[in-house]
């Protein structure tokens, strides 16, 4: 038997039907729903009389218009101001009920961003293809299951037959190798991995992401990584299953249980690249020099360390690379060899499905204890990434930290990561966000976002500009 | 989808080249939740006084009396011939949807846009090629008579005029396949139905815990 990566054991699972010219029917297992890319396909279900194939393999929630201030999630739908963003989410409700679909409403305590939800109601499973109309379902693959993000049309393709035509994808390496050093965390690893890859080096392949590094971090730190490998230009992203998969899956509510739970432990076992595999591409990088890192500029691969001064684009020889640097150093209303830590900062954002779950929470909180936000932050906020994750973070005691020092404690959603509810920065505005992507307008038009980790956006937050992890005990 | 094997309707000629997706649908009705219900802002542009948004009543709207659309003589057609380069600019399927629910069946130009060509056959309409002089002289005749029809034979690819005029047109067998058996991807993938229930029950027999 020849050897396989995890990619392609995961790909020959799900082949129904293998064409001669390279595509591929395969089949899906888990398809996650929001309410702003389906409801054109669930509209086209309807118009041609056409049913969902399999019910129980979707799981919905509205996560991106739902307001995040406690007064108006208190009035469920009727608290979302803007009347087109209401609408898709009361559209999303009516097609969950008309086709009998397993939806957590606005007040359900297990609604949250659709990436923070599937894991934690182990609704996500290795060995899994996992979709959803999104394309930072790479998260996903953290558990060993191949994950991406697909398209409307793509969304009620899955809905009616189950199935995704695809092509095959090649296979790349990312090997993190030795130990990152205290504080360093995944979100400080991937943004690293795409600062040496860059936004467009994965593209066309399915990234595995692997090293001591990696097998070091928890479930939650596995995740942001692989949230973030669309942002390298990989639609999937995956890490091998080890116990740290399994015991983080263990009695959740959609697990297997009892012998059917030995009997997915077992198969689980087999979810990792066979040691003689080959890939197409591999790329290593030392853990021990990643430093805490801090986007300057308006794609996630303009990343530098903390300790590290803005570039200067005229150093650059490349002339079309030299006018971008340019262009968005000019939006960002930075200057070249502005050291990273001097740079202030008007609001910071904790959250997103990169950076909203429970540790990323408690990590902040951390930092944040016994401290105050600095005066220059206009608003300092912390959104969870799942009502769940609130709810357990509240048990420790968490929001009354970050009450006390000044934040925001807010209800669950996707809020300030795409400014698609009331939470935007204005124009000029300058922000620390744990999110994703830092394009032009992502938080609002003219707003500009630093891409960083939650312990990073804290110390920001505390000292009013970027800063060390160890600013604040000195 | 909609099979397309004859279809015979009045025509509406839109005597423009590089018409762009913009021009077909505006971008304030992208905000909508639906596939359907953009025939009414079809080329809202052109089509009404000022601009409109989302959620108006589209039929109180003071209309441009100039825009071909809305004269009289063209109500009810169900075929569009455009100049070249039809369907340019940004990639919207909205485009696609919006000529197919206000009644357009079919275009005729000497050229498309890519992008909008592929989104026309997800949907049932067909872009018919025809060339740049063939063109020509279907505005030139619609404009001896008042009723001008065009019958459009996907299986023999041939257009046929009221006037008795006949234009051949080509297109990739593929595609015509899909269209004249209404079949989309969707429908392709179902007939795969059996092997994706066979699929199934094997792996449902492996790994249980998939299906639950
Ligand atoms: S949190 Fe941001 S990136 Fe994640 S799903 Fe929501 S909008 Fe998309």
């Amino acid at each position: 038997m020849t050897a396989k990566t995890l990619y392609d054991k995961l790909w020959d699972a799900h082949v129904v039907r293998q064409e001669e010219d390279g595509t591929a029917l395969l089949y899906i297992d888990r398809h996650l729903v929001h309410e702003v890319t389906s409801p054109q396909a669930f509209e086209g279900l309807r118009l041609a009389g056409r049913g969902l194939w399999r019910t129980n393999s979707i799981l919905a929630v509205p996560d991106h218009n739902v307001p995040t201030t406690p007064q108006h999630r208190g009035q469920g739908t009727a608290g979302i101001e803007d009347p087109v963003a209401k609408i898709q989410v009361e559209t999303l409700n009516d097609n969950c009920e008309d086709f009998k679909v397993n939806e957590f409403l606005m007040d359900d305590i297990r609604q949250g961003i659709v990436h923070v939800i599937g894991p934690e109601q182990g609704a996500t499973l290795p060995g899994m293809t996992v979709v959803c109309g999104d394309s930072h379902t790479s998260t996903h693959g953290a558990f060993g299951a191949l994950a991406h993000g697909i398209g409307t049309s793509e969304v009620e393709h899955v809905m009616a037959t189950q199935c995704l035509i695809q092509k095959k994808m090649k296979n790349m390496l990312v090997s993190v190798d030795g130990k990152v050093t205290e504080g360093v965390s995944g979100k400080d690893i991937v943004l690293a991995i795409i600062g040496k890859i860059g936004t467009a080096g994965g593209t066309g392949f399915a990234i595995e992401f692997a090293g001591e590094a990696i097998r070091n971090l928890s479930m939650e730190g596995r995740m942001t990584v692989c949230n973030m490998a669309i942002e390298a230009g990989a639609r999937a992203g995956m890490i091998a299953v080890d116990q740290t998969t399994i015991d983080y899956i263990k009695g959740r509510p959609y697990a297997p249980a009892n012998e059917v739970w030995d009997q997915a432990v077992a198969a689980w076992q087999n979810l990792t690249s066979d040691e003689t595999a080959s890939f197409d591409c591999t790329v290593h990088l030392d853990a021990t020099t990643i430093e805490p890192q801090v986007t300057w500029g308006t794609s996630p691969e303009m990343v530098l360390p903390i300790s590290a001064e803005v570039p200067n684009p005229e150093e650059e020889e490349d002339a079309l690379k030299r006018n971008s640097l340019r262009a968005a150093l000019a939006y960002m209303g930075l200057k070249a060899g502005e050291p990273m830590n001097t740079i202030r900062l008007d609001k910071v954002f904790i959250g997103s499905c990169t950076n909203s779950r429970i540790e990323d929470i408690r990590a902040a909180a951390s930092l944040v204890k016994g401290h105050k936000v600095a005066d220059n932050i206009k608003l300092a906020m912390v959104v969870s990434g799942s009502g769940l994750v609130k709810q357990q973070a509240e048990k420790e005691g968490l929001d009354k930290i970050f009450i006390a020092a000044g934040f925001e404690w807010r209800e669950p959603g996707c809020s300030m990561c795409l400014a698609m509810n009331a939470d935007r920065l204005e124009s000029g505005e300058r922000c620390a966000s744990t999110s994703n992507r830092n394009f032009e307008g992502r938080q609002g038009q003219g707003g500009r976002t630093h891409l960083v980790s939650p312990a990073m956006a804290a110390v920001a937050a505390i000292k009013g500009h970027f800063a060390d992890l160890n600013a604040l005990s000195v | 989808m909609e099979k397309f094997i004859i279809h015979k309707g009045l025509v509406v000629p839109v005597d423009r080249a590089n018409i762009d997706t913009d021009a077909i649908i505006p971008k304030q009705y992208l905000k909508s939740v639906k596939k359907s219900g953009f025939g009414p802002t079809l080329f809202d542009d052109w089509r009404y006084k000022k601009a409109g948004e989302p959620g108006m009543d589209h039929s109180q709207r003071e209309i441009n009396p100039d825009f071909v659309l809305n004269q009289p003589q063209y109500q009810g057609a169900s075929i569009l011939v455009a100049r070249e380069n039809f369907g340019c600019g940004s990639s919207r399927e909205h485009a696609v949807w919006a000529l197919t629910d206000y009644g357009i069946r079919a275009v005729i130009a000497p050229s498309y846009a890519d992008i909008f060509f592929n989104n026309s056959f997800k949907n049932g309409l067909l872009p018919v090629a025809l060339s740049e002089d063939s063109v020509e002289q279907i505005f030139k005749s619609m404009k001896t008579m008042d009723h001008y029809e065009l019958s459009i034979d996907l299986e023999q690819q041939s257009v046929t005029s009221t006037l008795g005029e006949q234009f051949d047109f080509d297109i990739d067998s593929f595609r015509k396949l899909c269209l004249l058996n209404g079949l989309d991807d969707i429908g392709l993938t179902l007939q795969h139905k059996d092997a994706i229930r066979a699929y199934e029950e094997k792996r449902q027999r492996q790994a249980p815990w998939l299906f639950s």
